[in-house]
């Protein structure tokens, strides 16, 4: 039971992480519908940029949990930038071209993104700060980590964040619209383009911020590190019902419990062999997702 | 060009770069005991320098004042182009034979390597052109079969000492089975879902070779895997193992000419076209998908095999995902769905990089990027596959 329930909270914290990047899959899908490889490397580029900055201003005498704030906002910042050039270097230009010429340059910037960042950082593993990662206190025969609680707490922050922006402002209702009906939500004066661009902004700060959390989790950042949990994430993605948000939640919190179960209970080898059968179980038998009946009222 | 649009341009392309340097500096200046700039304005200077200079070029070519050389090149090109025409075909590919045939005897060692992984990834560029030139289906965990058929072969022959040339067919069978075996399921998708189920596919047969620890020895990898031999001459040195792989190709080419100007290669290029369709009119689409992903998955085999023969190990690091993109790459780069296309590709992507070899380490970056470049200039690749009829789309 005590492994059980450990079990269980190692998987939601490891599940909130998966729905935050699925949450910009999910997104992006749900606005232009293109499966945005280089999100990914978003992924990794915030998990970069988070050491790059944890280690600089901690060397500067700031506190670790300061650091970590700042830095935090600022990766955010930094892939949602890093986000909206892709977008309008190579995505832009092919709105009107065939599915699969968008698709091909979408892999293509996830290489070039890929080894960009290995080219400026290096080859091997950056590690966290450990003055962040360790810590924590024990219930019974169950230990949480404070690192545990300070992801949840954040991803829950970020998603509650999330929910505000798109279903309660001018902005979040415009991303909507474009979702259900580009032509139409541009007869009414919504700048399509832009919405699109801020709709890559949101979903990579998410991303960089689910970078972060994957770093201190793991202790390290490596520049490969994007490609696993971005399929991973696509696949909760699916399972939730693409363009859907609350189901890229509760999708991305089925695959890190099911990952997690998976290891501790069957073999810790092939966990994610597990996520890719969930991936094509979804899209063989209910390609729509758990919660795709509700696909068109709160797609974004 | 108006002074309007080139100004515009201009524009474009400073605040391009001015987002460039955002993007750059943060990852090369900010280090733990301090910040730093000059390793940030040496790489900027370098792109900035070819971003202008591109521009500049781009804009004397618009304003014409390159024609007296444009013309001559062009009138060059289309001089070659007619003798091309011209030439009965089998004088060219007799040509092209000879100096395959001529070419180990003129070259040293390290030539010999560099055209066995071309011919390599020819066989697996044709293949791979199969299932996504001919039938449209993109397949992005293609590098799983060459793994099966590389496996295959090492398993085989280290456990039963069966010849290289029985194995062959054997390790194409056992590709093409699981071909069928990822086929099946994904018959159904279309599009962006049967490439992320074809990853996921690839990314589990990768798994399984790295933890099988019992059958595949894990990552360690499977070592002494015996050359060919054939009738008591063993292919021991790297000219004869070129010949082997020069005849797999030329097995391969001649295979894929023949199916894309066959039945079944017409009915692929009518799914590809427009699935409905082809469907309605009685095309078995079913049955055909299946085979295409069985035929693509064999070619795979048959280079896999002689991958696991010229190396004598394999090793589950040889079938990553980024070894598919590679040969997606060079499929898409020199022109989905034509053989002499798919040659110029892989000739472009694996023996040119060769030349510059000291900037290896950029060579991903450049994949990556010439990947999206592609799409965005010529989507249908350098020589591009000459239409049969044309498309729904053109006619209105």
């Amino acid at each position: 039971m005590d492994f059980f329930l450990q079990q269980l909270i190692n998987g939601i914290t490891l599940g909130g992480v998966y729905a935050l990047i699925a949450l910009g899959y999910t997104m992006v899908y749900g606005i232009i519908q293109l499966i945005n490889f280089a999100h990914g490397e978003f992924f990794a580029a915030g998990g970069y940029m988070g050491v790059i900055l944890i280690s600089y201003l901690s060397s500067q005498g700031l506190h670790p949990y300061a650091c970590l704030a700042i830095s935090l906002v600022l990766s955010m910042g930094y892939c949602a930038l890093l986000a909206m050039a892709v977008e309008q270097l190579a995505y832009k230009p092919l709105r009107q071209a065939s599915r699969l010429a968008a698709l091909l340059s979408a892999l293509g910037m996830s290489i070039f993104l890929q080894n960009g960042l290995m080219l400026t950082q290096g080859v091997y593993d950056r590690a966290y700060p450990t003055e962040i990662t360790s810590g924590g206190f024990a219930i019974g025969a169950i230990s949480i980590s404070y690192m545990q609680i300070l992801i949840v707490a954040v991803t829950a922050f970020l998603l509650v964040g999330l929910n505000l922006l798109v279903f309660r402002t001018r902005i979040g209702r415009a991303m909507r619209a474009t979702a259900q009906d580009k032509v139409m939500s541009a007869l009414v004066g919504i700048n399509s383009n832009r919405i699109i661009a801020l709709t890559f902004a949101v979903g990579a700060g998410l991303a960089a911020a689910a970078g972060i959390m994957v770093g201190l989790y793991y202790g390290s950042v490596n520049y490969t590190m994007g490609f696993v949990p971005g399929i991973k994430a696509f696949a909760a993605a699916v399972l939730g019902g693409i363009g859907n948000i609350t189901g890229a939640l509760v999708g991305g919190l089925i695959i890190g419990m099911v990952e997690i179960f998976a290891a501790g209970y069957i073999s810790g080898e092939y966990k994610d062999v597990f996520a890719f059968i969930i991936l094509i179980g979804v899209l063989y038998f209910k390609p729509t997702g758990i919660m795709g009946e509700n696909v068109d009222d709160t797609r974004v | 060009m108006t002074i309007r649009e080139s100004k515009r341009l201009w524009l474009a392309c400073g605040v391009g770069l001015v987002w460039f340097l955002i993007l750059l500096w943060p990852m090369l200046g900010i280090k733990p005991d301090g910040l730093e700039f000059a390793t940030t304005f040496k790489v900027f200077g370098y792109v900035a320098v070819a971003a202008v200079f591109i521009m500049f070029f781009y804009q004397v070519k618009e304003a014409g004042y390159l024609d007296t050389v444009g013309a001559p090149a062009k009138q060059a090109t289309g001089l070659i182009g007619a003798i091309y025409e011209k030439t009965p075909n089998w004088v060219l590919l007799g040509i092209v034979l000879a100096g395959a045939i001529a070419f180990p005897l003129l070259t040293g060692r390290y030539a010999h390597d560099v055209a066995i992984s071309v011919l390599i990834y020819i066989c697996l560029g044709l293949g791979l052109n199969v299932v996504i030139g001919l039938a449209g289906l993109l397949d992005l965990g293609y590098i799983a079969f060459y793994g099966v058929g590389a496996y295959t072969y090492a398993l085989v022959s280290l456990h039963f000492g069966i010849s290289f040339w029985l194995c062959l067919p054997i390790a194409a069978f056992v590709a093409a089975i699981a071909g069928c075996i990822i086929g099946y399921p994904t018959l159904r998708m279309r599009g962006d879902y049967l490439a992320i189920v074809t990853l996921g596919f690839g990314e589990i047969v990768r798994l399984i070779l790295n933890n099988w620890m019992s059958l595949t020895n894990g990552p360690n990898g499977i070592l002494s895997i015996p050359r060919p031999e054939l009738f008591g001459y063993d292919f021991r040195s790297l000219s004869s193992m070129y010949y082997v792989i020069l005849g797999l190709a030329v097995v391969t080419i001649i295979a894929v000419y023949r199916l894309n100007y066959s039945r079944i290669g017409r009915a692929w290029e009518a799914i590809r076209e427009d699935e409905t369709a082809a469907e309605l009119m009685g095309v078995n689409t079913f049955l055909l998908k299946l085979l295409a992903y069985a035929m693509g998955a064999t070619f795979a085999g048959f280079a896999g095999a002689f991958f696991a023969a010229r190396m004598k190990f394999v090793g589950p690091e040889s079938f990553t995902f980024l070894e598919s993109a590679m040969v997606l790459a060079m499929v898409i780069l020199g022109g989905m769905g034509s053989i002499p296309g798919v040659i110029l590709g892989v000739l472009a992507l694996v023996a040119l990089p060769e030349v510059f070899r000291e900037f290896e380490m950029y060579r991903m970056l450049v994949f990556g990027g010439v990947m999206t470049l592609m799409m965005l200039i010529r989507p249908a690749g350098i020589w591009p596959a000459k239409r049969v009829g044309r498309r729904s789309e053109e006619a209105d």
